[in-house]
């Protein structure tokens, strides 16, 4: 038994298969995956990601106590609503988590980390707040929904009130604002956990909300134009208990309740890391494909991991994170060995000293790879339904292009090497010859 | 649970296996075992003239998020694989008991499929799988 989002009954009557992610009871799909992946491309569909955590941090320093948090510079967020994709690092420069930060005040920022890091990402937030005198609350009473799609903001206005659909529809992407609701708490008490419940940090503040003065005079719903998907939409914050009623009403505009199943072939086409696949603690931004996230300059900001990543980068070129597209029949997988060509010439001793151990030399796929090959691994790997043929993110040596071949349940077969991402805003980006 | 074609045997495994008039068996995977996959995006069935032994891995089912491998119920030469199949998968997911089926073959004893379970007995085996 998981965790339990405020959406779970709801998910539960809609039909949804339920499995574990990250120790959350969450729905993997409501009927066929591929049509949940095809609404969001063409039209619009809504998800849950309730088991992401929010988390408010205030405090007059909280902006130099970010800016020490997390390898992007939060420095650069000077409009109010703003927001920062970025990691936060160990000590050796690995990534302990990815998140968004949200700039709403001077005094307050607001993070959005994952469900599977939740714990230790508040407890690493918490343990460095102190010096900053930051003060650190879990939204837990707050529901969060992703609606996506080209059709999804549209959709999501029709149900706010006038000012508030001006008011998100004005955002630029990757902006955010506080707006009054859609009204209506019907289907109230949906959520069996124990969402709600005041946190501690409460009493920190008796002379405000815990939300916050920006919070209480816009309205209690954080729109943001940010997604998971490639495509426009919206992330919606929301009190748990107007979650299911919100979620209702979308379904009844005819956007489509979709999945983690979904929403893992949609990231994946957009060329999006997942926490615990591309990239974890053990591995750096650098070769996760998340260089763009690391803000170096200026040179003077010592945030948490910045002494490896600069030891890191002087040893040269390391392992990097490339797309690719599968090129013969099959699926790649997480894990699966990729095995790149060796830069230098494979000359015919090396290749007969690397007898294929499969013993079936009649499918030339087949063929082992010639000595001077390099390996690496398939982080993510998927069917991707709009290109109708198998992609994956690998982490692979410095210099890999071309074509490489991957171990797919034991023949090797050919990828071609493309930059992520496969597909944005519904079109295909990458080549398909 | 949809119903379950009483005519047809059941391995726990997952397959179902439909004797022909012509002697040779015809292999599919239920209902119950497409659904558990989800969207099936790639099916290889095994080449005419292969030789099976109970339990062998003869063939694959992906589906977007899992690789399952097919099992040979029993001992067996495939005579016919599905060759429909490599372009429209999703034929196991719309009729797993027809267009879906996955390979034919010609048993090496006659009588090989009788002991496999009946589709009540199938039927038991998935309740009790599932709790």
């Amino acid at each position: 038994m998981g965790r339990k989002t405020p959406l779970f009954t709801l998910h539960q009557e809609l039909g949804a298969r339920i499995v574990d992610f990250g120790g959350w009871d969450m729905p993997l799909q409501y009927g066929s995956q591929i049509a949940e992946h095809h609404a969001v491309r063409r039209a619009a569909g809504v998800f849950d990601v309730s088991h992401m955590c929010a988390i408010d941090l205030k405090g007059t320093r909280v902006r130099a106590f970010l800016q020490g948090l997390i390898a992007n510079d939060v420095g650069r967020l000077t409009t109010p609503g703003k927001a920062l994709y970025g990691c936060m690092l160990n000590e050796s420069g690995g990534v302990l988590d990815d998140l968004i930060v949200y700039f709403l005040a001077e005094t307050h920022f607001r993070a959005v980390v994952n469900a599977g890091t939740r714990d230790s990402d508040l407890a690493w937030i918490r343990r460095h707040a102190r010096e900053f005198a930051v003060d650190v609350i879990e939204r837990a009473d707050l529901a969060m929904l992703a609606v996506q799609g080209p059709e999804a903001r549209e959709q999501l206005a029709k149900l706010l009130p006038q000012r508030s659909a001006a008011r998100a529809l004005a955002l630029q992407p990757f902006f955010g604002t506080h707006v009054a609701g859609g009204g209506g708490e019907s289907h109230g008490g949906t959520g069996p956990g124990k969402r709600g419940s005041p946190p501690d940090e409460r009493k920190s503040h008796p002379d405000e909300r815990i939300a916050g003065a920006d919070e209480d005079r816009q309205g209690d719903w954080f729109v943001s134009r940010t997604g998971y998907t490639g495509e426009d939409g919206f992330e919606v914050m929301l009190p748990a208990n107007q979650a299911p009623a919100l979620w209702q009403k979308l379904n009844a505009l005819g956007v489509r309740s979709c999945g983690l199943g979904a929403r893992d072939t949609l990231r994946l086409e957009a060329g999006l890391c997942l926490y615990g696949n591309d990239m974890d603690a053990g591995t750096n931004p650098f070769e996760s494909g998340l260089s763009w996230t690391v803000a170096m300059r200026p040179t003077g900001r010592r945030f948490i991991g910045r002494a490896a990543l600069e030891q890191i980068a002087a040893r040269g070129p390391g392992p990097r994170l490339v797309g690719l597209v599968l090129e013969d029949r099959g699926v790649l997988r997480r894990h699966q060995k990729v095995i790149v060509p060796g830069i230098t010439g494979v000359d015919g001793a090396a290749a007969a000293a690397s007898p294929s151990a499969l013993g079936d030399g009649a499918d030339s796929r087949v063929a082992a790879p010639g000595a001077g090959a390099t390996e690496g691994e398939i982080t993510s790997g998927t069917y991707s339904p709009t290109l109708e043929r198998s992609i994956a993110l690998a982490r692979v040596p410095p210099g890999t292009g071309g074509t490489v071949q991957v171990d797919v349940r034991g023949k090797f077969l050919n990828a071609r090497v493309v930059k992520p991402p496969f597909v944005r805003n519904g079109r295909i980006l990458v080549s398909l010859e | 649970m949809s119903q379950l074609p009483p005519d047809l045997r059941y391995t726990k495994t997952h397959e179902w296996l439909r004797t022909l008039p012509d002697g040779r068996v015809e292999i599919g995977i239920t209902d119950h075992a497409q659904q558990s996959l989800g969207d099936l995006v790639f099916v290889e069935v095994p080449e005419p003239g292969k030789s099976l032994k109970e339990g062998d891995a003869c063939g694959v089912v992906e589906s977007v998020k899992a690789a399952s491998d097919v099992y040979a119920p029993i001992e067996c030469t495939v005579t016919e694989g599905n060759s429909q199949l490599t372009s429209a998968p999703e034929a196991v997911n719309n009729d797993p008991y027809g267009a879906g089926w996955l390979m034919r073959v010609r048993p090496a004893s006659a009588t090989a499929v009788d002991g496999l379970m009946s589709a009540a007995d199938y039927d038991k085996f998935v309740q009790s799988e599932s709790t």
